[in-house]
């Protein structure tokens, strides 16, 4: 498959590498030498993406079991979860029939954690931090971040987060329970509910850490992007992985300073007496002193970056999606300058839209308006994206290995589930669909399992560079159909639930008789949850497995891909290519072209050559 | 340890620095959007500053400046000035602090406590917070003088940049107080 030889790269990066000078002062080895620095403390940027990849499955796992039983309560409120007793304890109530039924506090605090653990360990953290490591030195053709050490550190805090996080899963009192969003006055009143109280606590140290994380890989992110590129990587011959982990990153890096604003707003109210977020509040008949706060402004501060994170999480998926349908299809990229000029407008517009998730918040409607233009322009960039892939593929070669389908899987769902922001955008209809199924609906499909597919399909197609052997075909396939189909058996009933008015987070239906009739939708759409978490843990059982019982790579560039990733060492070591760097002097989309199959981005342009699009 | 090209005359480190400035100023920036949020929906409390913020701010500007100086001291080879205004500077910084804790023991006394009233509340929120800033800056500036004292006087790049790292925050920072105390003197 591959064109050319590997021992004619060599020679390419022998004859026009550029030599840096780095493996003169040996400044590799010194952090390299053992195991605890090697595996564990490590600065090396390949082995801190695998950290974020399999720390951030751990945190799947957990918050997808989760789920299921919550769906489990919700779609069959009369079946014994007894045998839930052993994992769950007292949060299973058995009665004197013997029936054991999930603690409705319970239930919300396990809604609230698939939330949290979903939305930022697995989709921020477990995604761009995995793949942002992984491939932004080995796509620029870098030694490593700009500060390995503050890489280090970032993928530790994170790992605190989670510590912090799981330690809540277990106090006596249970974590909290008041949604992923967090809103006062639940979150601001420790004696507002059981979970309010030590579980909130935890809940804001452990986010605290996560945004520490965060903005020490975003400084890192934004640093190497821009001044580590090899020579003749230009801005505008970077791959859109790249582009889109580095918007991603300034995101993150002007949002989660907010939230972190608004999270001391809210320790002062719970610890120190203010009353930022708080206003006459009774609680058990008892007036707090709280006066003259506003829990509003907490909803501002939070979405503020909750907007953005939505995006935080889908950037790099399109990023990784974008080059896993140009790879496979064998072709460019539809409109490259479009797809960059998408992802910088998309993420221009996210900081102006928040107030969309406030419109039944009591926001003055005349200011709803200006948000709900702007969230409705958003669906410009985002369709443009969606256009380009489209012709990307269109008449392309496909290879519909595992990494495609899921890509080209990712492009359906973030159809379906776009367009039903579209309707949410719309003020006026949110007065209907606002906290219903529907809005639960349109946000798993577009960011849930649309994200969780770009990752896969990264996962997938990037795990040979990762672990130098391929993941299992068949297991990757069975694990594609069951995925796509499940989650489409999962959230499209859930349309019309909403569309009926069912509200979000509850517990129970049983004393609305209006929606008893849902009630078999309710159970087929837990059977499905349930399956589809099976689903995954193949997945999971795929990915162990492979790593030792894989096919093993052979050659370098084993998919015939264009970017300096595959022309590293299939063992590449600390500082990613043994001599001197390779150089680039094309774009990264040069497929069939005159004749050649995949042109790599470092090989010379011939006499007489064309430039693909990048200078135009 | 940075893994530089050395292309570029702007260090990483120090492009790094001020993109973690861009997060500081989005912190504070949200504080005081919500300050302003908040006092347009009424219920607003009114009061003036204690005049020691008067004065902290002109301590902390100066200790930027004397900061400034032991940095032109050290690459132009005055030992002894710059290892003196160093350790001025760090003083200076320490009583900064000092002067904000007098102060809000001085709003204390009028009357202004942290859960009274939310334009109070603010208030100690956000000159805390800074405070929080700046004692970054002084746990930068005990390491450079660790450095000043026990390595043998030496201009090398690694320690102009280092230097000019806690150089640049320190300024940063108090430019940042500067912002602050001049928005609440504007919007009481
Ligand atoms: C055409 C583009 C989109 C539009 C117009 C849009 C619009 C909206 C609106 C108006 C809401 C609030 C509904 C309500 O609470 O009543 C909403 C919720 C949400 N959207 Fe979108 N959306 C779009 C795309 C996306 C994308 C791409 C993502 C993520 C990648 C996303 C993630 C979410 C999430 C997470 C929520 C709900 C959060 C919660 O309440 O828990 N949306 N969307
Ligand atoms: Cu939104």
């Amino acid at each position: 498959m591959a064109h050319v030889a590997t021992h004619e790269e060599d020679v390419l990066i022998k004859e026009h590498g550029w030599d840096d000078h780095f493996h003169d002062h040996h400044h590799g080895d010194k952090y390299q030498s053992n195991f605890i620095s090697h595996y564990i403390f490590s600065m090396d940027h390949k082995i801190i993406a695998r950290q974020f990849l399999i720390t951030g499955m751990f945190w799947a796992l957990i918050g997808a079991a989760m789920s299921v039983v919550f769906r489990l309560q919700l779609g069959f409120p009369e079946e014994s979860l007894a045998w839930l007793k052993p994992v769950l304890g007292k949060w299973i109530v058995v009665n004197e029939a013997g029936i054991g039924t999930l603690a409705p506090e319970f239930y919300y605090a396990l809604v609230t954690m698939h939330g949290t653990i979903i939305v930022f360990f697995v989709l921020t953290a477990g995604l761009s931090g995995t793949f942002s490591n992984l491939l932004i030195p080995l796509q620029l053709g870098a030694r490593d971040m700009a500060s390995p050490f503050l890489n280090m550190l970032s993928y530790w805090f994170f790992f605190l987060a989670g510590v912090v996080m799981f330690y809540s899963l277990f106090i006596s009192t249970g974590p909290f329970a008041g949604g992923w969003t967090a809103y006062p006055p639940l979150s601001a009143l420790p004696q507002a509910s059981s979970g309010s109280g030590t579980g909130m606590t935890l809940w804001l140290v452990s986010l605290t850490l996560f945004v520490v994380s965060v903005l020490l890989g975003g400084v890192n992110y934004i640093t190497t992007v821009l001044n580590l590129r090899t020579k003749g990587m230009t801005l505008w011959r970077m791959p859109l992985t790249i582009w889109a982990f580095f918007v991603t990153a300034i995101l993150g890096l002007l949002s989660f300073p907010v939230l972190v604003s608004g999270f001391f707003m809210l320790m002062c109210d719970r610890g120190l007496g203010t009353s930022f977020f708080l206003s006459e509040i009774f609680i058990e008949g008892q007036a707090m002193e709280f006066v003259g706060g506003s829990p509003v402004l907490y909803q501002h501060l939070f979405w503020f970056l909750g907007h953005p994170e939505v995006y935080i999480i889908i950037l790099p998926a399109m990023g990784l999606v974008s080059e896993v349908l140009s790879v496979h299809a064998r072709k460019p990229i539809f409109g490259y300058k479009a797809m960059v000029y998408s992802i910088l407008a998309i993420g221009f517009l996210a900081f102006i839209v928040w107030a969309h998730h406030m419109f039944m918040s009591g926001v003055n409607p005349f200011i709803s308006n200006f948000f709900v233009v702007f969230t409705l322009i958003i669906a410009v960039p985002s369709a443009v994206k969606v256009f380009n892939w489209i012709t990307t593929i269109w008449k392309g070669n496909l290879r519909l290995n595992s990494p495609m389908l899921f890509a080209i899987g990712f492009v359906s769902l973030f159809i379906s589930g776009g367009l039903t922001g579209i309707f949410l955008g719309n003020s006026a209809i949110d007065i209907q669909l606002h906290d219903t199924y529907f809005v639960v609906a349109h946000f798993h499909i577009v960011m849930g399992v649309a994200a969780f597919f770009g990752m896969f399909a990264g996962v997938y197609h990037w795990y040979p560079r990762m672990f130098g052997t391929f993941m299992d075909e068949t297991m990757g396939k069975i694990h594609f159909w069951g995925t796509l189909i499940g989650a489409y058996a999962i959230f499209w009933p859930m349309h019309y639930l909403g569309m009926a008015g069912v509200p979000r987070r509850y517990y129970s239906f049983g004393n609305f008789d209006a929606f008893s009739h849902f009630d078999d939708m309710n159970k087929f759409i837990t059977v499905a949850a349930a399956i589809v978490f099976m689903i995954q843990v193949l997945f999971v059982i795929n990915f162990f497995w492979s790593i030792w019982n894989g096919k093993k790579m052979k050659t370098k560039n084993p998919w015939g891909a264009t970017t300096l990733e595959w022309t590293t060492p299939i063992e590449a070591g600390h500082g990613n290519w043994p001599g001197k760097l390779p150089t680039v002097h094309r774009w990264a989309y040069d497929y069939n072209k005159d004749d050649r199959e995949f042109v790599p981005q470092n090989v010379p342009m011939a006499e007489g050559e064309k430039a693909g699009e990048d200078h135009h | 340890m940075t893994v530089g090209n050395k292309r570029n005359r702007f260090h990483p480190q120090m492009f790094a620095l001020y993109i973690a400035f861009a997060s500081i100023i989005m912190m504070f920036g949200a504080f005081t959007s919500a300050y302003i949020v908040k006092q347009a929906a009424g219920n607003w409390l009114e009061f003036s500053l204690p005049t020691i913020f008067y004065i902290s701010t002109i301590v902390i500007l100066t200790s930027s400046l004397v900061l400034h100086m032991s940095y032109s001291a050290f690459i132009n080879g005055q030992e002894r000035k710059y290892k003196l205004f160093l350790v001025l500077a760090f003083l200076l910084g320490l009583s900064f602090l000092a002067l904000q804790y007098l102060g809000w023991q001085e709003l204390y006394a009028i009357g202004i406590d942290l859960k009274g009233s939310i334009s109070g509340s603010f208030v100690y929120l956000i000159s805390g917070v800074h405070a929080l800033h700046i004692l970054g800056g002084i746990a930068a500036m005990i390491v450079a003088m660790l450095q000043a004292f026990t390595l043998p006087y030496q201009v090398t790049d690694k320690r102009k940049l280092r230097f000019q790292l806690t150089l640049h925050y320190w300024h940063f920072v108090d430019l940042l107080w500067v912002y602050l105390f001049v928005f609440i003197l504007l919007y009481r």
